[in-house]
């Protein structure tokens, strides 16, 4: 008899989820991302796991799966083990584009939504994906270039690259662009490795070099740790302030705080992840057009923008 | 052996020293010589002091190394071993377990004495016990200690949170001793205690005689096995001493710190004139290795000439020359 009780409410509790999940469409977003291995894309993985309960929240239907991988290889594994699972749409921030075409490629022509982020393929249109979401990385060279021109025209400037790769490649190149015109003097340009500890050793190595260094562009802020460090020890003042890039957040509560030597920090949000999701999400709920390229702005975060941009809880 | 003795009666003369332990330091003395010439700062003393510093981490890692090496061992999981001492050790600094900053501060630095010496018992077990070759162990350890300080972190970095505790660390990196930086005192002591053990006692005889033949020095008596794990340990505790140094300059770790430390560890070992097949071990021929990789990179940086897209290869280009000099005063003597 009880047994029989159980089962019924059983049923009926069923019975009543179906009808409250029948107002709401069932969707299932897949969310392919690197694991994270560096500052960013662990902000990545925080990004995407804050956004997914949001939206999960917002669409009681709404599903989404996110999956992290160490590398291209296990990252096309994981995009199948996603689209057996029956997705409607796969956002994907691959760790390498080229080798993951293959397996992006299967998910877009068995008919589903495909959003790719940040790292795009060689052959970058809407037959692999319908929706593109990127940071703009010339913008992030331009912006500082041009933040620099307006405050300090002529300045001498010391540049600390990353690695050595398309991106940073292309960071320079708008630097250059946003500084051209003004009597700014880009005194030394090495590599830093987006790594705090060899941004150290390269700034002292400038620091000895160099008897009057202006503005130190260093387009990341892990880089920005150690600048900051081996100028605090060399005591030197002529150092008027630091551009670094990205948005972590401890160089965001340094602008929040007035900092002098980081009075501003470039945008280039691993939260990227969160707008491709959310406007996934909005192509199958809000039944608005999102195909497309959608490219952020490099914002220059200031003293006065800098609480939009700051998340304490996250890693990075 | 005898014979050679008498026909040579007590006439000491240039000729007598040890060529192939003087030629790191021609090396080093030529490379100073070439970077007074590339900069005119190179030799201040500012610089030369701040390039010194720097090469402490890898000196006092590759005092360890050269133990390891010396007994036939090799340790690649040093770099991914100093992520993760110092990462644990930050966040039992942060966890404000005792009250006294002082306390907290010797509570910490027994506790990163602790786990590297652990950590480095580990490794040894791996190779002795499990019977597995030191390169593949110590290739998997050094996953473990990385995955782990990843995971540790999410990927992001740990970061010293309490602003006394860091003023009060901040010296132990940037202070000095009678005009000398602290961390190039701590090199001189690591090497001075490494010296003795491996030059003055039995431990450092047995060391060298397991990595020259290691039958020979099982028929002989030696526990083998000991030794090799010792050596690890001490490889264990020098990675500690160098987190100690490290945790103060920036104050916090990342996934990305100690990254590829143990390949430059083990080439300041070799250009220190220690053979990579175990059985000779030299202390100050390490340290001095050290001080060369580190020069190197400063004389490139300092370099007004050199492409940012060359560095490496030039860098390895002097390396290559370093050591066919001092082979060439070797084959000489």
């Amino acid at each position: 008899m009880r047994k029989s009780i159980i089962g019924l409410t059983a049923v009926a509790m069923v019975a009543l989820m179906g009808a409250a999940q029948a107002e709401d469409k069932k969707v299932t977003i897949g969310v392919s991302i690197p694991a994270a291995d560096h500052g960013w894309t662990a902000g990545v993985v925080f990004h995407a796991e804050r956004v997914a309960k949001l939206l999960m929240a917002e669409h009681p239907g709404l599903n989404v799966i996110v999956k992290t991988s160490p590398d291209a290889a296990s990252q096309a594994n994981a995009v199948q083990d996603l689209a057996t699972q029956g997705l409607d749409a796969l956002v994907i921030l691959p760790s390498d584009p080229d080798p993951l075409v293959n397996a992006i490629k299967e998910v877009k022509d068995a008919g589903k939504f495909v959003t790719i982020v940040d790292r795009a393929p060689s052959t970058n249109d809407n037959s692999i994906r319908d929706l593109y979401v990127a940071g703009n990385n010339p913008a992030l060279g331009q912006t500082a270039g041009e933040y620099i021109k307006a405050q300090t025209p002529d300045a001498q400037v010391v540049v600390i690259r990353g690695l050595p790769i398309p991106i940073d490649q292309q960071r320079q190149d708008g630097f250059d662009k946003g500084i051209a015109g003004s009597n700014i003097k880009v005194l030394d340009r090495q590599f830093g490795n987006w790594n705090r500890d060899d941004a150290f050793k390269v700034m002292q190595d400038f620091l000895t070099k160099h008897p009057k260094i202006d503005v130190v562009w260093t387009q990341d802020d892990d880089m920005a740790v150690g600048v900051l460090e081996a100028i605090d020890q060399a005591k030197r003042t002529d150092i008027q302030y630091v551009i670094a890039g990205a948005g972590s957040k401890d160089m965001v509560k340094k602008v929040m705080d007035g900092d002098k030597l980081i009075p501003v920090d470039v945008l280039y949000p691993p939260a990227m992840i969160g707008t491709a999701m959310a406007l996934t999400a909005a192509n199958f709920y809000d039944q608005i057009p999102v195909r497309g390229t959608y490219i952020l702005d490099a914002t220059l975060i200031t003293k006065d923008n800098a609480k939009d941009f700051y998340f304490p809880d996250s890693p990075f | 052996m005898t014979d050679t003795t008498s026909a040579a009666p007590l006439r000491r003369s240039w000729r007598d020293i040890d060529l192939r332990a003087v030629a790191p330091f021609v090396a080093l003395a030529l490379l100073l010589v070439l970077g007074s010439f590339v900069n005119p700062n190179f030799l201040g003393l500012d610089n030369l002091s701040n390039v010194l510093t720097r090469s402490a981490f890898i000196a006092i890692i590759a005092v360890g190394a050269t133990f390891v090496i010396s007994a036939g061992g090799l340790d690649l999981s040093v770099g991914s071993m100093v992520a993760f001492v110092a990462s644990l050790t930050i966040m039992f600094l942060n966890s404000g377990m005792i009250g006294n900053p002082f306390l907290m501060l010797v509570a910490a630095m027994l506790l990163a004495m602790g786990i590297g010496a652990l950590c480095g018992l580990a490794n040894g077990l791996i190779t002795t016990v499990g019977r597995i070759e030191p390169f593949i162990a110590t290739l998997g350890t050094m996953g473990i200690y990385r995955g782990l300080t990843t995971w540790l972190s999410q990927g992001g970095a740990i970061t010293m949170r309490q602003p006394e505790l860091q003023q009060l660390y901040r010296p132990v990196y940037f202070g000095k001793v009678f005009g000398v930086p602290f961390p190039l005192v701590a090199v001189a002591l690591s090497a001075i205690v490494g010296a003795f053990v491996l030059y003055r006692t039995a431990f450092g005889r047995h060391v060298v005689a397991v990595g020259s033949n290691e039958d020979v020095a099982r028929y002989s008596g030696i526990p083998v096995n000991r030794v090799r794990n010792v050596t690890y340990v001490i490889q264990g505790l020098c990675v500690a001493v160098a987190c100690l140094l490290y945790i103060p300059r920036l104050g916090s770790t990342s996934a990305t710190t100690g990254l590829m430390w143990e390949l430059q560890a083990i080439t300041a070992v070799v250009v220190g004139g220690t053979a990579l097949r175990g059985g000779v071990g030299r202390i100050w021929g390490t340290i001095c290795g050290a001080f060369i990789l580190e020069i190197v990179g400063n004389i490139m940086l300092l370099s007004n000439f050199v492409s940012e897209y060359l560095l490496g290869a030039i860098q390895g280009a002097i390396i290559i020359i370093a050591m066919l000099v001092q082979r060439s005063l070797v084959r000489r003597s």
